[in-house]
């Protein structure tokens, strides 16, 4: 028992340690601006803000549409217990990828400005309305979860009402951004590294998007049957890993296709820093897609989820190798992020697990006639503390 | 008539009293230590660079279809009708796209402010429209730079190259790179070696963007009958099954 509140206490130390840091480098941005806490140049003018927290943010939140479209659109009931925590998880995601924007933007009060000051011929302006508008889808999506608590039963009515263009709407809205995040490095050619720059950036940033979703909501299940001391739904989870080993097969498939017609594969053979983070990439991404395709690992839960996290770092490598490794050479010059932009970022991180967590608690998000009852509330209390941790742990 | 500037290299000096005349018309600081910086910052909008005993210029290139206005996502660049690229401070929310997408390098940003701006060259849009040359161009003791119309500059180029082939690489940088520049260079040596980047697309930059953006009104389109078809048909699937289930 001592022991149990020790380590509760040290993660508890170390979130708030985070939220400090993070707290104390947004203070300094303010302050001193993007130079005083970035390693940005003129050079190099994204970095670690845009590559993590934007890029990968709005990657991780595709569980969301993803569940969306399998539970609502194709009619495939069966996962509908785990479609409210993916929404949740994408509605938070979202919500901190605006955040960090306000961390990135020069003129954080003008985030505002494309949504009355047009030009359709950018990306960012399609970007910043699609995101915009299906963060509000997912506010509605979210919406009855909260109505259902507070007992208002004329606004439930109303949101069923438009539920079904809605959703339509959301996963058009998705497919568009998730997409449109690659389409952004379509404009620099001569910039990124061969290894990353094709003219099917924004097909494969879809693709990836919903490979990491799917990714995504198994982690959060994992998580959440741990924090909430639920029963794993063992089911749903390896149903989806199984179309997640295919869809990764499917979307490395196209990713080779693609370096060979280009003829880039001969770029592998060269010996720079390059070759090996792609390679570290597709190794992420391989390895998950290679042991998924296993039935036993697929209805292992530890097993399971270790092929979740592994596919979520290939993610995460490839959105950096694109928005990172990939433009350092072509800039003349090298970044790493400085400890204040890590610190944001990982405060950005450790906030999102905490939101989910109370958003959780206050919200009826798990349906409970589907899932395995809550077990006894004794050993429930020390399970929910144990499980939010490990996560706060695994995301940093 | 767009205006333009042709940069060259041959005649120039490397006094750097475009440098300065720069630096006067903008109102930004200029001492021996910012004319020793070679690079270009939110307070150097052009600067000249050394290679051996070869001098080049960087400055905004002033696209004939710019890329950095084609990104902006609110609009704050834009090409005008006489030729120089301009940026209204007051719309930019400082997302950086712009120095991110620019095939030269060329905006810059003022790292160290509060309230930052992007900055950059704008070939003295002010004076040239009262009709007078660009700082640069005054300012130049040899005639490196010269400014005036980019149809005039070019055959300009063209008569010199034909005049004296020895002295000059035959070629005109800007003619074609990324579709087309408002400054223009000549050199004695092929572009690269004086700092150029020459591995560009000779065509216009934003079309690889625009080619993806104007597919979506058809995703739209096409994309919510789809999903709209999908609902419909397994919704429908749905309950027939129910309905029949029911009557057994």
């Amino acid at each position: 028992m001592n022991r149990l509140l020790a380590r509760f206490t040290i993660w508890r130390t170390i979130f708030a340690l985070l939220l400090a840091a993070g707290a104390y480098s947004a203070y300094l941005r303010v302050r001193y601006g993007l130079g005083g806490v970035t390693n940005l140049s003129d050079q190099f003018p994204w970095g670690l803000w845009i590559g993590f927290d934007v890029l990968c943010g709005v990657g991780l939140a595709a569980g969301g549409f993803t569940l969306v479209a399998v539970v609502h659109i194709f009619n495939i009931e069966r996962y509908k217990p785990i479609l409210r925590p993916a929404i949740l998880t994408a509605f938070l995601g979202y919500l901190l990828v605006v955040l960090a924007l306000l961390f990135d933007l020069g003129r954080p009060d003008r985030i505002w400005h494309p949504l009355v000051m047009w030009n359709p011929h950018s990306v960012m302006f399609e970007v910043a309305w699609c995101v915009t508008l299906y963060t509000t889808v997912l506010a509605l999506e979210f919406a009855p979860a909260v109505f259902e608590r507070l007992g208002w039963k004329k606004p439930l009515d109303w949101l069923k009402w438009i539920s079904v263009p809605l959703m339509i709407a959301g996963v058009l809205l998705s497919t568009l951004h998730q997409s449109s995040l690659g389409s952004l490095y379509l404009i620099v050619p001569y910039k990124l590294y061969g290894l990353w720059y094709t003219p099917w950036l924004p097909v494969f940033f879809f693709m990836s998007a919903i490979c990491v979703g799917l990714a995504m909501t198994i982690f959060e299940s994992w998580h959440s049957s741990r924090a909430f001391g639920r029963e794993l739904e063992l089911p749903l989870a390896a149903g989806l890993a199984r179309v997640l080993a295919v869809l990764l097969m499917t979307y490395l498939f196209v990713r080779f296709l693609d370096l060979e017609q280009r003829g880039a594969l001969a770029l592998l053979r060269e010996n720079r820093t390059e070759t090996w983070l792609f390679g570290l990439e597709i190794l992420l991404l391989a390895t998950p897609m290679l042991l998924l395709f296993r039935r036993s690992v697929r209805w292992n839960p530890g097993k399971l989820y270790a092929c979740a996290v592994m596919v979520l770092f290939g993610f995460i490598a490839n959105r950096l190798n694109v928005s990172v490794t990939g433009m350092e050479a072509s800039s003349g010059t090298h970044y790493t992020p400085r400890w204040t932009e890590v610190a944001v970022t990982l405060a950005i991180v450790a906030l999102g697990f905490a939101l989910f967590r109370v958003m959780a608690k206050q919200f009826p998000i798990f349906e409970e006639r589907h899932a395995t009852p809550y077990r006894q509330m004794a050993s429930s209390e020390t399970r929910e503390t144990e499980g939010v941790l490990v996560g706060v742990r695994n995301a940093t | 008539m767009p205006k333009a500037i042709l940069y060259d290299s041959t005649l120039c000096i490397g006094c750097k009293a475009c440098e300065g005349a720069c630096a006067d018309r903008w109102r930004l600081p200029y001492d021996d230590k910012i004319a020793a910086e070679s690079r270009l910052s939110a307070h150097k909008l052009t600067t000249i660079q050394t290679f051996g005993e070869r001098f080049s210029r960087r400055l905004c290139m002033h696209c004939v279809e710019p890329t950095c206005a084609s990104v902006c996502p609110v609009g704050a660049l834009h090409k005008t009708a006489l030729g120089p690229v301009v940026y209204d401070a007051e719309k930019c929310m400082g997302c950086r796209y712009c120095m991110q997408a620019c095939p030269f390098q060329v905006p810059v940003y003022e790292w160290h402010s509060r309230l930052p701006k992007v900055r950059k060259c704008d070939m003295c849009y002010d004076r040239q429209r009262a009709g007078k040359p660009t700082a640069c161009a005054e300012a130049c003791p040899t005639g490196a730079t010269t400014c005036g119309e980019r149809d005039a500059l070019i055959a300009e180029a063209q008569r010199r190259i034909a005049e004296k082939p020895h002295d000059y690489y035959q070629r005109i940088y800007g003619l074609k790179e990324a579709g087309g520049t408002s400054v223009l260079y000549l050199s004695a040596v092929p572009f690269e070696q004086i700092g150029l980047r020459t591995r560009l697309p000779q065509e216009p930059l934003p079309a690889l963007t625009w080619r993806v953006l104007s597919a979506v009104p058809n995703v739209v389109s096409i994309g919510s009958v789809l999903l709209g078809g999908v609902w419909w048909i397994t919704n429908r699937r749905d309950a027939v099954a129910r309905e029949e289930g029911g009557k057994r």
